[in-house]
């Protein structure tokens, strides 16, 4: 593999702090591996412009693919094209789900464990930036959502 | 530090949100639920990070224009600052500051500046969130006791002579049509326009600016380059 191959691979695989069972690639937040000056460069996109995390994303890219054996890298935030919930990959949104957390959709969201879609919103605003809360009226477990921005 | 024409426009967005961020942060330990608690700390989360990313579009060392500039070096409207009251004061600002601050941000969306319309992209998305959230508890405290309604009202008549400078560049028309339709299904209303504050693009804040920034950058003055 070479270099750059090398440090996609090992970006790819960093787990979300706050999501620990996405990885930067499910949630589509890695842009674009390349090597720019004799230098990796790794280009990531927030989530949202407060996001908490993107500093630790940036810390544990960074020594992930140093550990990889890449000698030397960067990591750049860019805002342009702006991430969307979009960008979460169909594997990313069945891992989701699969945890716990219905992933973003337009509307009402469907209640993770009992796929009801006759659930009430408890709060716009949840635990993380990314998440509002909720509670299904089925059967009445409390659930997280992933918000769904501008929709 | 030189205040071109394009820092300046960045640093009233900016400063409007650093500084109504920090306001809301200050319930952090204080709301009324553990659900309003999150609510107000998403909140400012979302407002100091869209000052982050306007700070860095400078292009100028963001910590620096938080933390080491005086009052009058700021360019935020005077309503961002004012302590924040009780509840329904602090949900009126919200409402009244969230919807021009997103109708300056779909002007935003548009323009040719480098850096601007991505992060419009992303602020837009954020503001919908905070407008409706204040809508829904307007409406709430404006159509619920005789008390949350006379608190109500009593914030938006304080406020209202600070919307004057918050509408400055963008069309108060539809501002004031957004505003009017929250206020009826609240049974609120605001006061005729009169004599409105101004002074804060231009560096001439209230006295409460003072003492927000005297908490909100002690540390790195205290200790100049200090790292954790």
């Amino acid at each position: 593999m070479n270099v750059v191959a090398r440090a996609r691979a090992a970006a790819a695989a960093v787990e979300d702090p706050e999501i620990p069972v996405l990885t930067v690639e499910d949630l589509g937040i890695l842009r674009d591996v390349a090597l720019r000056d004799g230098v990796v460069e790794i280009v990531v996109a927030p989530t949202f412009l407060g996001c908490p995390a993107t500093r630790t994303i940036a810390d544990d890219i960074r020594a992930a693919v140093v550990a990889a054996g890449v000698r030397e890298c960067r990591v750049r935030t860019t805002l342009s094209p702006p991430w969307t919930p979009d960008s979460i990959t169909p594997e990313g949104r069945r891992k989701l789900l699969e945890y716990g957390i219905a992933p973003p959709s337009p509307g009402t969201p469907a209640c993770p464990q009992c796929g009801s879609r006759n659930t009430e919103t408890v709060s716009p605003f949840g635990s993380t930036l990314c998440k509002s809360l909720h509670r299904c009226l089925s059967c009445r477990e409390p659930f997280d959502a992933f918000k769904c921005a501008g929709r | 530090m030189q205040e071109t024409p394009r820092i300046r426009m960045l640093l009233g967005l900016a400063d409007d949100a650093l500084i109504h961020g920090h306001r809301l942060s200050e319930w952090t330990g204080h709301a009324p639920t553990l659900e309003e608690e999150l609510a107000l700390a998403n909140i400012a989360l979302d407002l100091i990070g869209q000052a982050r990313a306007l700070y860095q579009a400078t292009g100028l060392p963001e910590d620096d224009l938080a933390y080491l500039r005086d009052p009058h070096q700021f360019r935020n409207v005077l309503i961002a600052e004012l302590p924040n009251g009780d509840f329904a004061f602090t949900i009126a600002r919200l409402l009244l500051v969230a919807t021009a601050a997103d109708l300056a941000w779909r002007d935003a969306a548009t323009s040719d500046d480098s850096d601007l319309p991505a992060i419009a992209a992303m602020a837009r998305n954020e503001i919908a969130y905070h407008i409706r959230h204040a809508a829904d508890w307007l409406i709430r405290l404006g159509d619920g006791t005789e008390e949350s309604h006379r608190r109500s009202q009593n914030a938006l008549d304080a406020l209202w002579p600070y919307t004057g400078e918050l509408t400055v560049g963008i069309d108060r028309s539809a501002w004031l049509g957004a505003i009017e339709a929250v206020l009826e299904r609240a049974t609120l209303t605001h006061p005729a326009d009169g004599w409105m504050q101004g002074g804060g693009r231009d560096g001439r804040h209230t006295e409460h600016l003072g003492h927000l920034l005297a908490e909100m950058q002690i540390l790195p003055r205290s200790h100049p380059g200090a790292t954790w």
